[in-house]
């Protein structure tokens, strides 16, 4: 009876794919000078790994090239071959196609041959090449894989019937057994074997039984980068595939809403029995919370995840464009939603580039400034309040004012005169708005700004951009913590209502008239001696208000990143927590709402984006009253 | 609220088609009846600000968020009313969920290729672009839709511009 | 008796292909990830018969040989390094560490069934 293989191979794809990334991040990390043994060790197993499941699973392209790759880390971690920058550098590139290799294999494309066979080549020149140390009885080092024929060869033997080989290298079996006494190797009972250097997570296993096993000096594993290659730093992880948490996600999702729905129905029982139930039904809403938090916490992952191909990236492209960047990485622990990380990866990237190509200046020309010789990029993740605030500083050029304001002129979107800095920076997220004095092949385009802010706002974030020209720019990206759920406080205007994020609501008051201003067609609310501007939901809705009266209805106190004001509803419906349903996925993005939720009677409320209402909010500066 | 079984028919020229006929004002249209999802009343909606009138706001498809969109206030096609009577038919197009409001729905009728004629360029109130043809039943004139490409249009309105993220 | 087979491998889509193939012939499969792993369960279980990797994380395959053949328990089981290749040099330190035999990697599904059952009889 046969095993089908297929089933097995997407766990391959995905471990090879992991030992590809912590090869590209050993071997970034590499000293060339003074390589450290366990860091080659690891990088040999990591590629040896690939080869022995591609062998196995019948990806020959893969097998033929990390086969050589192998044959060179091998011999560079026996110290029989020193490692040099070009070879560093040839590794890295071979990581690259592996990549494709292993991607043509996932995605059932046809392989690039021609690319495999030059990059087998490219690393048996490195192997014979005078730059490397090689020792003189090397054989050769062009091994040849050998390949097992399952017809022609047992593919197996036993020591007992070993036959004695002159011939290094020729595999006649590829199996044997030793003898007939497995036992002849090891002297029980004497201490021809040392206490073994282990590291044990569990603390002290008393590993030497009464005849202590002695071992050739084996290497520590260093359980940070083991954590990577097979999971085994000693905390037990699964692996459970992302449609099975989706599904876990959206069972919590619809829990919250029959919770919801149970406890709009509970609030009508009256009496002694309507008190228990609604004490039993608040505990149920306490469980029902922790519920989610621990389902979305199975989601959440480090952005590490997405910032770790940064430093190639910088690399690469600093090399590229002849300009020294140091790319300081902050804050890769903070965890996002698995979704998130996907979707942020294109944006990111894009902004990095921009960053390299138009930000920071060329070494010469930052000298001539006065300023250090190498641009610094900060890469930076932090969790703060309700969101994700994911920012990319240079310190390099900033973005020119007046470029950006003649382009925006040109494509007839900018009237003002005199517009604020914060009003011209978003400008660049017009759609084909380039204003780069030459197309550079890295960014330049004009498609690439409008797409990062559809992709971030499909997110639900938003991005915000800071810049002072000659110091730097930074670009802000805020996120929501999830995707799934928000506590809202529901509003009603009229017969509908709305969510708002408890998160950017300071309080809500009954307005009394004295508090009411209005100046320049601007109305405003007076707060504790400030006054804000008020917005009315009924307007920003096109809806039928009960109230056109602030006085009369409910004025909520709004923050987010930039603003506050005050939004006029009808009443305060209640709070609750909601899940927050796609608009996108079957309709379009609709500007001031973020999504939809469906509430305990089953109808739809939308949910308002504080950030993209406060848009609607004329500036004040310089107003006195 | 009824329920359609998508059908099982191929679409080889040769072969007969199946089609969900519906009425609007006076005249009857169908559509490809293997992208109808489900067919219901007229329910409650929630409006969503500023979207163009014939877009009439959103509603629960079991934990789906699904526009509803009035194709007789879109293309001016008799009297957009809401009763007991009208109809609402949940399309399935290009993995998207989308309710189109008629006045009623008709039969389950068979093309093949040949009963199909060429539409003709004027006297029909969608643009020809949405229109896969004319075909007769007892000497009835049927109009059939390019349903999805009249939702996929960008005259609709209904779907966003591509963005990496693609949908959810 | 149903006999027991351990498997030492670093790579979870091997393992799980091993186990896959030895369990169509009823034998009872458990899983290690690396030496160090493996010798933990071999701590409180016996087994027939151990299959091994060699370049593993944490302990390779030789030394997890080397202690076993130490533990009263597992100085007869039968114990298969699994090699990348059949030179003198890996067969002799696989003979060396104690083990019973050698399998070349990458092997096919049925080859390691006849060898399996060559094995434990």
């Amino acid at each position: 009876m046969s095993v089908e293989m297929s089933q097995f191979h997407q766990v391959f794809f995905e471990e090879a794919q992991e030992h590809l990334q912590l090869l590209e991040q050993l071997l970034m990390a590499l000293d060339i000078a003074q390589p450290d043994t366990e860091d080659l060790n690891s990088i040999f197993r990591a590629a040896h790994s690939i080869k022995g499941g591609s062998g196995i699973f019948g990806f020959t392209a893969l097998a033929d090239v990390t086969h050589i790759m192998e044959n060179l880390l091998d011999k560079a971690r026996k110290g029989e071959f020193s490692l040099s920058i070009q070879v560093v550098d040839v590794l890295l590139s071979t990581t690259d196609t592996l990549g494709e290799i292993l991607n043509s294999y996932r995605s059932e494309l046809a392989i690039d041959w021609l690319k495999v066979t030059q990059a087998q080549t490219i690393l048996n020149v490195c192997l014979v090449d005078p730059v490397g140390d090689l020792s003189a009885s090397d054989d050769g080092g062009l091994t040849p894989l050998p390949v097992v024929e399952p017809d022609a060869l047992e593919g197996f033997g036993l020591f007992s019937e070993e036959r004695v080989s002159s011939m290094k290298g020729s595999a006649q079996d590829d199996f044997g057994l030793f003898t007939a006494e497995p036992t002849l190797a090891v002297d029980p009972g004497f201490g021809l074997f040392n206490e073994p250097q282990l590291q044990s997570p569990q603390g002290g296993q008393s590993i030497s039984p009464p005849g202590s096993a002695e071992l050739a000096s084996q290497p520590k594993a260093g359980a940070g980068l083991t954590k990577k290659v097979g999971n085994s730093a000693g905390d037990s992880t699964l692996r459970v595939e992302t449609t099975k948490i989706d599904s876990l996600i959206n069972l919590s999702g619809e829990l919250v809403i029959t919770q919801s729905m149970l406890a709009l129905i509970g609030a009508e029982v009256p009496g002694e029995l309507g008190e228990r139930l609604q004490s039993a039904l608040l505990e149920l809403e306490r469980n029902t919370r922790e519920v989610q938090d621990a389902v979305m916490s199975v989601r959440m992952l480090p952005v590490s995840s997405v910032f770790n191909r940064f430093p190639r990236l910088v690399r690469n492209l600093a090399g590229k464009l002849n300009k020294k960047v140091e790319l300081i990485v902050e804050g890769g622990a903070t965890e996002i939603d698995k979704g998130m990380i996907e979707r942020l990866v294109d944006p990111l990237t894009h902004l990095v580039r921009n960053s390299l190509d138009h930000g920071i200046e060329t070494a010469q020309q930052r000298m001539a400034m006065g300023k250090t010789e190498s641009g610094t990029l900060l890469l930076k993740a932090e969790q703060k309040g309700g969101s994700i605030v994911i920012s990319i500083s240079d310190d390099g050029a900033g973005l020119n004012r007046d470029r950006i304001l003649t382009k925006a002129r040109e494509n007839g979107i900018m009237t003002e005169q005199s517009p604020a800095d914060e009003d011209v920076w978003p400008l660049i997220f017009s759609p084909g708005f380039s204003t780069a004095a030459e197309v550079t092949d890295v960014s330049g385009r004009g498609v690439g700004m409008d797409v990062v802010r559809r992709n971030i706002e499909a997110l639900g974030g938003h991005i915000v951009i800071e810049s002072q020209a000659g110091v730097g720019s930074t670009f802000r990206i805020q996120l929501p913590l999830t995707l799934a759920i928000v506590d809202g406080m529901c509003v009603a205007v009229g017969e509908q209502v709305f969510v708002l994020p408890l998160v950017h609501i300071v309080e809500s008051i009954q307005p009394s008239l004295d508090q009411l201003k209005t100046l320049s067609n601007q109305r405003l609310i007076k707060v504790r001696g400030e006054y804000l501007p008020l917005l009315d939901l009924y307007q920003l809705m096109a809806l039928e208000p009960i109230n056109i009266n602030p006085d009369q209805g409910i004025v909520v106190l709004i923050e987010t990143s930039k603003h506050r004001f005050g939004l006029c509803v009808d009443a305060l419906v209640g709070q609750q927590q909601v899940v927050i349903k796609s608009l996108e996925r079957h309709y379009r993005r609709v500007s001031g709402v973020s999504g939809a939720t469906i509430m305990g009677d089953g109808s739809v409320a939308l949910i308002l984006d504080a950030e993209s209402l406060a848009l609607q909010v004329k500036h004040l500066d310089g107003v006195t009253i | 609220m009824t329920k359609i079984e998508n059908g099982n028919s191929s679409h080889g020229n040769d072969v007969d088609e199946e089609f969900l006929s519906f009425v609007l004002g006076d005249e009857s249209y169908a559509l490809d009846i293997m992208s109808v999802k489900e067919i219901r009343g007229y329910e409650t909606v929630t409006k969503i600000a500023n979207a163009p009138a014939f877009v009439k706001g959103v509603l629960n498809l079991r934990g789906d968020i699904v526009p509803i969109v009035d194709l007789r206030m879109k293309f001016d096609i008799g009297q957009a009313t809401y009763d007991e009577f009208t109809i609402v038919i949940m399309l399935s197009v290009n993995d998207r969920i989308v309710g189109v409001v008629v006045d009623a729905v008709s039969d389950v009728v068979k093309f093949s290729a040949q009963q199909i004629l060429p539409p003709p360029e004027f006297g029909v109130s969608f643009n020809t672009r949405f229109l896969r043809g004319l075909a007769t039943i007892e000497n009835k004139m049927i109009i059939l839709v390019n349903i999805a490409a009249l939702i996929g249009s960008d005259e609709l309105g209904l779907m966003d511009l591509n963005t990496t993220a693609g949908q959810e | 008796m149903t006999k027991k087979i351990l498997i030492v491998d670093d790579s979870a889509s091997i393992r799980q292909m091993v186990e896959a193939t030895l369990k169509t012939s009823n034998y009872r499969v458990t899983l290690a990830q690396d030496g160090q792993d493996a010798l933990d369960r071999c701590k409180t279980q016996r087994f027939d018969l151990v299959l091994t990797d060699q370049n593993m994380p944490r302990m390779d395959g030789l030394t997890l040989i080397k202690l076993l053949r130490a533990m009263s328990a597992f100085a007869r089981t039968p114990i298969i390094v699994l090699t990348t290749e059949a030179s003198d040099d890996i067969k002799a330190r696989g003979k060396a560490a104690g083990a019973t035999g050698w399998m070349v990697k990458p092997f096919d599904p049925q080859k390691l069934l006849d060898i399996t059952r060559r094995v434990l009889g």
